[in-house]
């Protein structure tokens, strides 16, 4: 049994290779608050803060235990509610952009296509190409809702196929305004 | 029914830490606590769900190395264990119940498309959805 875990400090081994379970622990605290509200701005402070470490040793422990430093999880994060948004919801780019936090338009388009590989819009127009395959989905939400945080999964199979597909995208921009009210706005705003 | 599964285990930090989340915040009970020397098998289970356990496993000795069990204090803690699903019939109700209780939240109640979610994790680290499912 774990006597020497936890309670006597003498007994909690740090190998040279790990991390003490009990900062990984505050520093997985950490990295929930920026799930929970990747729309906010959370400085390597609010996040020491959070985590009971100090700003310098935080940052490093961070990358160490999730192999990206705490900002480009963020960024992240943020990515991956902005292709959902795009998908999922008659959000604007722009609308999309400052949903997911980010003050500059400019700004979000760079780290989407670094992060994705693609711009918004080309997410967006192949998530519309597809969108004669929504017919089988509400099956498929309903799965997805009942999987814990992974909807990222379910999307990128969607787009896996869609890809396989190669299916001709609809003109669909132009009347994206008639098409709102057919389409319910799956936001997940938080 | 005699072919089930019958217990699933968690490894926890701290068995005691663990035992009083599971039945002082989250509604379980004890099922089986017992111990031979240094090893202690604990289990509990869910009130409605008697044909149930869940193994609350501390890493360590005589099953672990020092080295290996150190590492999986540290997978736990990174929150990387698989998530494990709670079925709730009134998520909200369930959330602030929980919540008044000290139960740490990863995600408030949220509805989506007729269910609602939430999420929770444990002292040691691993990850809880809690779901009230389509009526």
């Amino acid at each position: 049994m774990a006597r020497a875990s936890r309670a006597s400090g003498a007994g909690v081994r740090r190998d040279p290779a790990g991390q003490d379970p009990e900062l990984l622990r505050r520093l997985l605290r950490a990295r929930d608050r920026m799930d929970a509200a990747s729309h906010e701005n959370w400085p390597v402070r609010r996040l020491a803060r959070v985590s009971g470490v100090s700003e310098a040793h935080f940052a490093r422990s961070f990358k160490q235990a999730f192999g990206v430093p705490p900002h480009r999880y963020l960024l992240t994060r943020r990515i991956e509610r902005a292709v959902a948004l795009l998908r999922d919801s008659e959000l604007s780019v722009t609308e999309v952009a400052f949903a997911t936090g980010w003050e500059s338009l400019g700004t979000f388009g760079r780290i989407f296509r670094d992060i994705t590989g693609e711009s918004p819009r080309a997410i967006r127009t192949r998530a519309r190409a597809s969108a004669h395959e929504l017919g089988q989905v509400p099956a498929c939400v309903l799965s997805a809702a009942h999987r814990p945080d992974l909807t990222i999964s379910v999307l990128e199979k969607r787009r896996q196929q869609v890809g396989a597909i190669k299916t001709a995208p609809k003109p669909r921009r132009s009347d994206e305004s008639s098409s709102r009210s057919g389409r319910s706005v799956r936001a997940r705003s938080r | 029914m005699s072919q089930a599964v019958e217990v699933v285990g968690l490894y926890v930090r701290d068995q005691d830490e663990a035992l009083a989340f599971y039945v002082d915040k989250v509604g379980f009970r004890v099922h089986t606590d017992v111990r031979n020397g240094d090893y202690r098998w604990l289990t509990v289970q869910h009130p409605d769900q008697p044909s149930f356990q869940l193994g609350l496993f501390a890493p360590g000795p005589p099953v672990h190395d020092a080295a290996t069990a150190q590492t999986l204090r540290a997978i736990v803690a990174k929150g990387a264990m698989p998530p494990l699903v709670l079925n709730v019939d009134d998520c909200r109700a369930a959330y602030d119940w929980m919540r008044a209780r000290g139960v740490e939240f990863t995600q408030e109640p949220m509805d989506r498309y007729g269910t609602v979610d939430a999420g929770f994790r444990d002292p040691s680290g691993n990850g809880w959805k809690m779901i009230q499912a389509r009526r």
